[in-house]
Formats: structure tokens, sequence, C-alpha cells
């Protein structure tokens, strides 16, 4: 989101789904979303049908790859390489649009300065892929009507997400495939409402609705007006951020809602004396998480998808209305009514406050949500922000202000190129640890498991490192073969499965049995300082057998 | 597409026989892979390759079909569902050769019967099998084998006996099929120059283009060409030519709608899927005028603007299947099939598609999707094939029959083509007499002939017995009594006299004839048939079966008369609510041969 809202000052998928299966070719550039998105996926199988072509660019031969025309299977974190040279052939072809370049983008000369070095050759190094592939892929990209490029963790759990993110735009910006129907840029989303969540201000550094914190004065001065308090303009932590202050004791106390850092961060092993450390650990959740079990006080919430009332905002950002449809067990309670409880005691009394009090005081501060009531939710099945009186019933597309070459003041700002540099992955592998290993989701299984390890299904297997056949062999290690597998900061056991998906010196994990393996415990908390993402998907590791002499 | 397999692996034979049809699989590549779009095309070629793999072992082993569906990416359950759709394919070990022996309706009252029990009593070994068939077309040859010979190719025999069987299946068997020219009136060449459908039949070299072309072939596209693709559809709308496959839809409506669709590519099939039970004509055209074949279908490609053809060939032909391969590949050689057909500037080839074992397929859109490499499951219409037939694409579906009468046309005119027959009925129809009658075989007729003239000509019923029925139409059809021995087979007299001349099948039985038997047949007939897609014709001819089985046993439940209420209320509802023809037509015969000889009205039915 950090990426998307540097450029567009929105952080935003720009495309609905209606246009991914329009369009005519869809990259999922660092996305597996059949097993990780299935729901997405639907609409991309829709596109297929319909004739789109799919490039997927993964270092895995992943179940999407296996749908997609063409797969590129890049070496792990070269994907700011990958994305440069690819640049660079559209412009060497002149393929670029150019005048949408010429009318409104900034900054393209030093951009094509600086991916002029990134020749189809060099590419080809740097990344694995034959250099005719690259071009065929720049050529066709370019050449498209309508082209999304969609993205999720393979992007941004690195060290340089913001920049492979940036990556990403840069191509969409020198192309137009942005701010028209059919052609966008789509990060997407792990949960039904993590676009919600950045939306209502879940994210350090910005007000409700996108409004920055700090450079936003007008924004702050509208929210302390409502508010009657002051907002110190200044940027919070996230979460490596909250971790390196525990670190240095300056973070003591916790108030966590809805998630689970014990299983769910890299370096495992680091963290959870940290959450051990706290003064005051506060967990308000559903079940009885890891994170639940180390705290002082628990708070027990209502199911937020039919225990309570409110609004999610999905990948395409469409804002659709949650109803209760159950009273919650026992003592939960609603996560509104908790806040409101907690703010009397802290001594400021809200009253009975409802979701949709909520909702009424976010359309009157977030310009974006102004005209969005919940009658025109209900009426339309959801509404896609901005809605406002340039869009009163929503926008299908972000950024079609871009096309206005001939008004200025509705184009408003133009969106920059970035400047991006190859920047290899910090785990370097090295004689020690000759195996990349990249970390990443099945279709049945969902984060740490939380939410369903408690259900069976016929494509599970338990918690493995997979390899290729290749490195089985030089391992000398058969199918269901307990190995070490162990990385600069910790070491697990699991059992070994054999995947055509891989290829020589690359091994691949999931975060979903923590309690089986603890795969986190070798991942590096290397993260990104823009956006705080661990680089979860690039780890030096070594594979041991267990017993040695045995075949 | 991402598949789960099971662990079962090909053996290398079996790999060898997918390969030799898909090519040799592509050497792992671990940074780039194609497929997408490019590999699900490919679906299509899921029947010819399971036919390979069957061909190779005799059966589809669970490796072996792994193996298919990873070359094709077709998920293993959808693959499953194809292979066990059609009755020439097992997925359970059997033996490498496979006798089908028809017990159907002509074959049964010929010695099929006897044929079976023989085979019951001293019957397999462990080197080949056999097992009762449906129609296999060769009623005229009653009664009929059809042998599947992995390894060698499959063979159909007819007036066969247990020695036939054996020597079929004997492992140095030298035996082929026989080709016999089963068409009565060829045998005599003053009245085979008369005719028009069939007078090349025996008389000109089947294997042989140069032949073909002596004896008039190619001179119809040629008169095509010279009109260009409008004038030639005007020119069958013209001689109003009606769809000879049942339906008696008129051909050049057909034609026209498909040429006027802006949607490309367009698509010409023939529909060589002959499998209605006292059916053979197409069958006899196709082995011994294959070429008439060919021609017919390249004007067809001509006139609708198709580039691509498709003959979809019953599985149990193989005689019809080797010399209209042979007449493609020879016309291909000739120019008269490839990118510049005849130097005339325009393209068209044609594959030939074998099916397997489904009397469904014959249905057109259950053809697209046998094509398509799906079930052969036929689909809801609207939309109809002439906007969304095979892939989806605009299609003109034609069977044989339908077909060669084109070649007439143009080279007659349209006017002297409907010199021919009636008013509403042009030209002349070819007519599949079979049972007992002195000279069972293929007859051309005018359009208007009657009943009785049709069966005089084959010599009358055999042995001066009595009429007492006749099968008209075929299993779809339905049984009529001595008493409309003078109803005119036209399609208006048809309409009218509530009969149907179907796919032209005149079935005739004397005085001895078991009826019972025959309906008992006909309902397990269409029992086995039903594609089980939706419920009437499912449920439906499973119900119509065991109540004339309760019928005849005569452990009815209540009385008989609420036994034959049921077959009406059944017949209502597979008729109004199936899916398509199969269902409803599934009662037409049953019913008819209740009504009209009370089969269950006596005590001694």
């Amino acid at each position: 989101m950090v990426g998307l809202a540097t450029v567009f000052g929105a952080g935003g998928g720009t495309s609905s789904y209606e246009e991914v299966e329009n369009s005519d070719l869809i990259v999922l550039w660092g996305s597996n979303a059949r097993a990780a998105h299935p729901i997405f996926f639907h609409h991309v199988l829709r596109a297929l049908e319909r004739g789109a072509k799919l490039i997927v660019v993964d270092p895995r031969r992943t179940e999407s790859a296996a749908f997609g025309d063409l797969w590129l299977g890049i070496d792990v974190g070269t994907d700011i390489a990958l994305s440069n040279t690819i640049a660079r052939e559209i412009i060497a072809s002149d393929l670029q649009d150019q005048a949408f370049v010429a009318n409104a983008t900034e900054n393209f000369e030093e951009y094509a300065e600086s991916v002029a070095e990134w020749t189809l050759e060099r590419g080809e190094e740097v990344t694995g892929v034959p250099a005719d592939v690259i071009r065929e892929v720049a050529h066709t990209y370019a050449q498209a009507d309508r082209a999304q490029i969609c993205w999720t963790l393979g992007i941004t759990e690195h060290h340089t997400a913001v920049d492979n993110v940036l990556a990403l735009i840069n191509l969409g910006l020198l192309t137009g495939h942005v701010g028209k129907y059919g052609s966008g840029l789509n990060p997407l989303r792990g949960q039904n409402n993590v676009q919600g969540g950045g939306d209502m201000g879940a994210i350090p550094n910005k007000l409700p609705g996108f409004q920055d914190i700090v450079e936003d004065h007008e924004a702050r001065a509208r929210f302390e007006q409502a508010w009657g308090r002051p907002i110190i303009p200044q940027y919070g932590w996230h979460l490596t951020d909250m971790f390196h202050a525990m670190e240095r004791g300056e973070l003591t106390a916790i108030y966590c809602i809805g998630e689970n850092p014990v299983s769910s961060e890299a370096d495992a092993t680091h963290a959870t004396p940290l959450l051990e450390n706290l003064d005051t650990l506060i967990v308000q959740d559903i079940v009885m998480t890891k994170t639940a079990e180390m705290a002082d006080v628990i708070l027990p919430a209502s199911n937020a998808a039919f225990e309570s009332e409110g609004t999610v905002t999905n990948s395409e950002r469409r804002v659709q209305r949650v109803r209760k449809a159950l009273e919650p067990p026992g003592q939960a309670k609603d996560d509104i009514w908790i806040i409101a409880q907690l703010a009397r005691r802290l001594g400021h009394d809200w009253g009975e406050l409802s979701a949709s009090d909520a909702w009424e005081e976010l359309r009157s501060l977030s310009p974006m949500h102004a005209n969005m009531s919940w009658a025109l939710i209900k009426e339309q099945g959801g509404v896609q922000w901005p809605c406002n009186d340039e869009f009163p019933n929503g926008a299908q597309f972000l950024h079609s202000r871009l096309w206005a070459f001939d008004d200025p003041a509705r184009q408003g700002r133009k969106a920059p190129f970035s400047v991006v540099v190859d920047d290899p992955p910090v785990d370097l592998l090295s004689e020690e640890y000759p195996i990349r290993l990249t970390t990443g989701r099945r279709l049945d299984s969902f984060n740490t498991g939380v939410q369903t390890a408690g259900y069976t299904s016929p494509l599970r297997r338990p918690e493995s490192v997979e390899v290729s056949a290749a490195d089985a062999e030089a391992l000398g290690v058969a199918e269901g073969e307990r190995v070490r597998v162990s990385s600069r900061r910790g070491e697990v056991e699991a059992p070994v499965h054999i995947s055509s998906a891989l290829r020589r010196g690359l091994a691949f994990m999931t975060l979903h049995f923590p309690d089986e393996v603890e795969t986190n415990r070798l991942t590096i908390e290397a993260a990104d300082p823009k956006s705080g993402t661990a680089e979860f998907k690039a780890t030096a590791i070594r594979i041991d057998k267990l017993r040695a002499g045995v075949a | 597409m991402d598949l789960h397999l099971t662990a079962a692996t090909p053996t290398e034979e079996e790999r060898r026989a997918v390969d030799g049809l898909l090519g040799p699989e592509p050497v792992p590549n671990d940074r780039v892979v194609r497929g997408g779009h490019e590999t699900r095309a490919d679906r299509t070629l899921l029947l010819p390759v399971l036919h390979a793999l069957h061909a190779s072992e005799g059966w589809i082993s669970e490796g072996g079909l792994n193996y298919i569906c990873e070359r094709l990416t077709v998920p293993p359950a959808e693959a499953y569902g194809v292979a066990t759709f059609y009755a020439m394919f097992s997925v359970q070990p059997q033996p490498k050769t496979m006798v089908h022996v028809c017990d159907d309706l002509a074959c049964r009252i010929e010695g099929g019967r006897e044929l079976v029990a023989e085979l019951e009593a001293d019957g397999a070994n462990g080197d080949w099998t056999w097992t009762r068939s449906p129609c296999l077309g060769m009623c005229e040859q009653a009664p009929a084998i059809f042998v599947q010979r992995a390894g060698r190719p499959d063979v159909a025999l007819g007036e066969a006996t247990v020695a036939t069987v054996r020597a079929a299946v004997a492992p140095d068997s030298m035996v082929t099929c026989a080709g016999a020219v089963t068409a009565p009136q060829a045998w005599d060449p003053a009245v085979r120059s008369g005719l028009r459908l069939l007078r090349r039949l025996g008389e000109v070299d089947p294997s042989s283009i140069d032949a073909y072309r002596a004896a008039g072939g190619y001179s119809a596209l040629r008169r095509a060409i010279e009109l260009g693709p409008e004038r030639t559809i005007r020119e069958i709308t013209d001689a109003k030519l009606l769809g000879r496959g049942g339906a008696a839809f008129p051909t050049g409506v057909k034609w026209k709608a498909v040429a006027e669709q802006s949607v490309r590519p367009h698509f010409v099939i023939c529909n060589a899927d002959e499998s209605e039970p006292g059916t053979f004509k197409d069958r006899l055209v196709m082995e011994l005028d294959p070429f008439a074949v060919v021609e017919a279908l390249t004007i067809a490609g001509y006139a609708t603007g198709a580039e691509r053809g498709y003959l979809y060939v019953r599985g149990e032909y193989p005689l019809a299947t080797e010399r209209l391969e042979r007449a493609i590949a020879e016309a291909r050689v000739h120019g008269y099939l490839g990118d510049d057909v005849m130097e005339r500037g325009f393209g068209f080839d044609l594959e030939l598609r074998r099916g397997a074992g489904a009397y469904i397929c014959g249905e057109e859109t259950a053809l697209f999707n046998s094509i398509e490499g799906k079930r052969g499951e036929p689909r809801n219409k609207p939309p109809f094939p002439v906007t969304h037939g095979v892939f989806g694409k605009p299609t003109a579906i034609n069977n044989v029959e339908t077909l060669i009468n084109v070649l007439p046309i143009l080279e007659l005119g349209a006017e002297e083509y409907s010199s021919v027959g009636t008013q509403d009925s042009t030209g002349s129809r070819l007519f599949c007499l079979s049972g007992h009658v002195e000279r069972p075989g293929v007859y051309e007729h005018p359009h208007g002939v009657t009943l009785s003239d049709a069966i005089a000509a084959a010599g009358g019923v055999r042995g001066g017995k009595r009429l007492k029925a006749v099968l008209l139409g075929g299993a779809a059809g339905g049984f009529v009594g001595p008493d409309r021995l003078d109803a005119r087979l036209t399609f208006e007299d048809a309409r009218a006299g509530g009969y149907t001349l179907g796919s032209g099948v005149i079935m005739v039985f004397d005085e001895d004839t078991d009826l019972v038997d025959l309906v008992l047949r006909i309902a397990r007939f269409f029992r086995d048939e039903s594609c089980g897609q939706c419920v009437p014709c499912r449920v439906g001819t499973v119900r119509q079966e065991e109540a004339l089985q309760r019928l005849v046993s005569g452990r009815t439940i209540g009385t008989r008369a609420d036994e034959l209420a049921l077959l009406e209320d059944v017949a209502d509802v597979m008729r109004e609510a199936s899916i398509c023809g199969l269902g409803q037509t599934a009662a037409a015969a049953v019913g008819s041969a209740i009504s009209t000889f009370g089969l269950f009205d006596g005590e001694t039915a």
C-alpha cells in the first residue's frame, strides 16, 4: 500500500474484479493466487475462459503457474531486475505509451536513464529467465489493450518491498496500463478486510481515508476539530518497529486485537521472549491463540463475520456491509463495545456507540467515503471508493484523472516514475547455507492455521520442507524422510517433500503448522524500512540428513 | 491447470502409445514453461488419445490415464468421466481382444441370440472375452460382431457364428473386414445407373481418387466453386433438401445461417455416428463411396466459409474409418483438401474423429462435446449449432446421407434434382431393409414410394410368411402393422400419418416374431444409452424397462392397467422434459407396439 500511496496518493488496487475478467493480459507477479487467493482466482479463471492470457512470475512453478500461458521462474529477490529489464526493452523498442508518459507522469528521463543498463542479457544473467522470454513479456505487456499486473507477498515480503511495488508501478506508468478500464495495478489482499484495515487508519502513518498524519495539515485539523483533541503529527510504528522498540525497552505495553504474532512473526525465536517480557499484554481475540496464552488480560471478542455489525472492504475497494446473525457466546463482546467501554474507563463516555455511528463519523472525516451512505451500500450491494461528488456511486477503477491531459485541475498530481535499484536478499547464500528457502501458502490452510487447522482437507499434507528432485538426490534423502533445516538464526526438523514446482537450490515451506514445524525460526527479520514487512521470502538454509548413512 | 494425480505411473508401452499421438513429452524446463490456452486447446485430443491408449493395451489403466491428464492438463476426474462414458473403453483390466456380439433387434431374430447362448456355454478364455452389444449397424448381415483387438486392427463381421468369432480372436488371425456390397440395386447395372446416391457402389474402386473422378467425382465441387458460396447455398435451398438424420431441417437454411455469422472460425461436421438400431446406410456409403462424403463435406465448408471440418465416424465402423482416412489422405495429395483447394484460393481440411461406442453422440450437441474431449452429453438448445456449435463457434452439421445429396443437386441443378420425389420431399431416400425380407440391404427410392413397394423391392417377406409388423425409423421411430403398408414414405405423409421415417429404417417382422421380446430389447437399449445427464431420461428409461419386465413376468404392481398407465405417464414426462431427442423418443417404439398390437391386453400376450 505504501508504494501505491506514494505514486498515486491512494493505497488501493486500481481495478475492479469485473475489469480483471475483461482484461486481455493478466500478469501474476509474486502471487500464487490459485492457492492463496482462490476467490480472486475465480475472476482470473473467467478471464482465461474469455481468452485472456496469463503470465506468472514466480520462483516456484506454482499451481497458478500451471494455468499460465507462460511461467517465468525467476531467482528469488530479482523482481526489480526483471522489471527494469522489461522497462528497458519497452523503451528500447519504443513501445511505451508516449502520450501518457508525456502528459500524466513525471521523472521519466531519470527513470529511463536508470534502467538503461538493464539489457536483456543482463536481465537474464541476474534473474535466470532467458532474454528472449523477457523480451516477449515486455512486448506482450506493452502491446496488450488491457493489461493487469497483480501481486502479493512474493513482491512485498522482501526487504525491498516498497521498491518492488514501485518497480511494478513503473511498468504500468510506462505503458499507460493504469487509470483506464481493464488495465490496472493490483495488490491482492489475503483477507476480506486487509484493504478496510488500511482505509480505516490501521497503518502507522495515515489517518482514516489515507490522509497523511504528518503532511496533511488540513486533514489533521479536521480530525482534531471532530475529536476535540490535538493529534501529534508524528508517524507511529509498524509491527517490525514495535519489536525493535520492545528490544530497546521503549515499548512495554501492547493491546493486540485479532493478531497472533507469536505464530506469525519472522524469527519467532527472537520475537516470543520480547512479548513475554512486556509489562502488559492485552489480547482481544475470538479464540485462544498462542499470543493470547501469554496475555495478562484477554478480552473475548465477537466474530466479525456474523456476530457484529459493520463493514469490510475487499481488494477492489468495495465496501460491503456485515450484519449480525448470531449473539456472541458467553462473555464475548462486540469490538466497538469493548473499545467504548475502555474509553469510558479512561474517562471518555462515548455513550452507546454503534457501528453506524462510527461509519457516519468516518464519512464526515474521510473525503473518499463522503457520499457512501449505508443506504447506498445496501442498494448497490457494496460501493467502491472513492465515493464523493465526482463519483457519486463510487468508482470502478482508480486514477482516471491521470488521463485528463487537458484539465490540470482534474488531473491533479502527475504520477512519478521511481528509480529503483536491484538489491539482492539480505540473507546471502553461502557454502554453508547454499539453498534458498522461500515461504508461502497452500490452498487449504490459512496463515498460522488459527482459522483452518480445525478443518480437515483431502489436500492437506503435514508441514514439510519441499525440495527439488535434484536436491533430494544430492542430499541422499527420500520422500517423507525427516531432515534438519537450518538457517543462520535457527533450525527445525521437518519431513522432505519432493516437488516438481522447484528447481535445484530452491526450497519451500509454509507457515501453516507452527506447532509441528516452526518455520519462522528460520526466516530473517530483515524488513523494509518503509513498510515494515519482513523478508519471509528469502532465507538461506542448509538441509542435513538426520542420520548419516541411512539411504 | 494444477492437477492432483494419484501416484500411478504409465508403463513404457502406454507412454509410447500416448506419445505416438501427442508427440514426445516436452523436456522439463525449470525457468520457462508454456501452457495455458495452448495446452488447453489440446483437450480436443482426449478421445483420440484414449483410443490410442486403449488400442495399445486393451484397457485404460490409472497410470495411463494419469499420463494423458498430465500431457493434456485435463483434471483426472474429467478424463475418467470421459473414459467411462464410452462403451468401447474399459478402465478395468480386460483381455486384449474384446468381441462385441450384437443382440439387438435385427440380429436377435437372425441368430444373434443363439450365438450369445453358444458363447455363454463355451466362450472366452484368458486371451479374449466377449460382451453383448447394441446394434452394430450391420443389420443386413445379421448376426454381427465387432472385435476390438489391441495391437491389431479392429474388425466388424457379419453373418457371424462361433467359428467366425474364433477366427477373429485367434492370435494369428488374418481376418479383415469384408466390405460386402449389400445394396442389391447395385448388383444390376441397369438399375444402378438410374440411382443418384448409390450409383457408384460396387462399381467404383473406393480406394482410388482417379476412379472416383472418372466416375464423375469432384464435378460437384467444381460446380460449387463456379457458382460461389451464395449461389451454391441457394441451389441447395431451391432443391428443398431436408436433413435425413430425422429432424428434416432444411439444409440450405442451416448453411446460410452459418455462412452469415460474423464470428470466426466456422466449422462443418459430417455426422457419421450412425447408431440408430436398424440403420446401416451411411456405413455402406462410407465404405463403398468414401470420396463422395469427403467431396460433399468440402462443398459444405466452401459454402459456409469453414476452413475446417470434422468427420465423426461411429467407433464400431472400422472399415468405413479406414477407407475414409485413406480418401482424406488421397484428397490431400491431389489438392482437393489443403490450403488451396483445387487451386481456387480457398483452404479447407478435415479431420476424422472416431467415436467410441455411445449412441447419444449421434445427437449433434453431444457430438460437439465428444469432439471437444468432454463427455458426450447433449447441450441445451438454444443456442443452436449455427451460432454456437463445436468449440462454441458457428457450425453446420449434417449427416452422411444429407451431405451426399448435395452432389446430385449441384451436378443436376436444383430443378432437375427435385423432379424426383414429391413437392415437399424432393429427391430420393436411402432405406435400410432388414429383418425378415428376402434381400436385406440399402435401397434408394424416390420419396413417395409406399412401404409395401419398398418391402417388395427387397423381395418381400422371406419364405412367403405373413407380415406381422414393421419397425419404421429405428428404435426412436415406431412399429406399424400390415394395415399401414400403403403408407407413402415422404416427410409430409409421415407427419400427417403419425409415423416417422427417422433414419430410413424398415425392419420387417414375420408372423412368428415375438414382439414382446423386441420391445424389452428396445427398453434395455434406451436404459443403457441414456447419458444420465437429465433426470426424465435417466430415471424414465429405467422405470420404463422395469414396468415392462413386470408386465412380462406377470408380477405387476397393481393391475396391468396400472402398469400401462404408468408407462404412459413415464413416456409423457420423457417426451416433454428431456433435454434431447433420446429421452424424447425413448418411449415411442415401445408405446407404438403396445397400442398397435395390444401387447399386454390379453392373458397370453
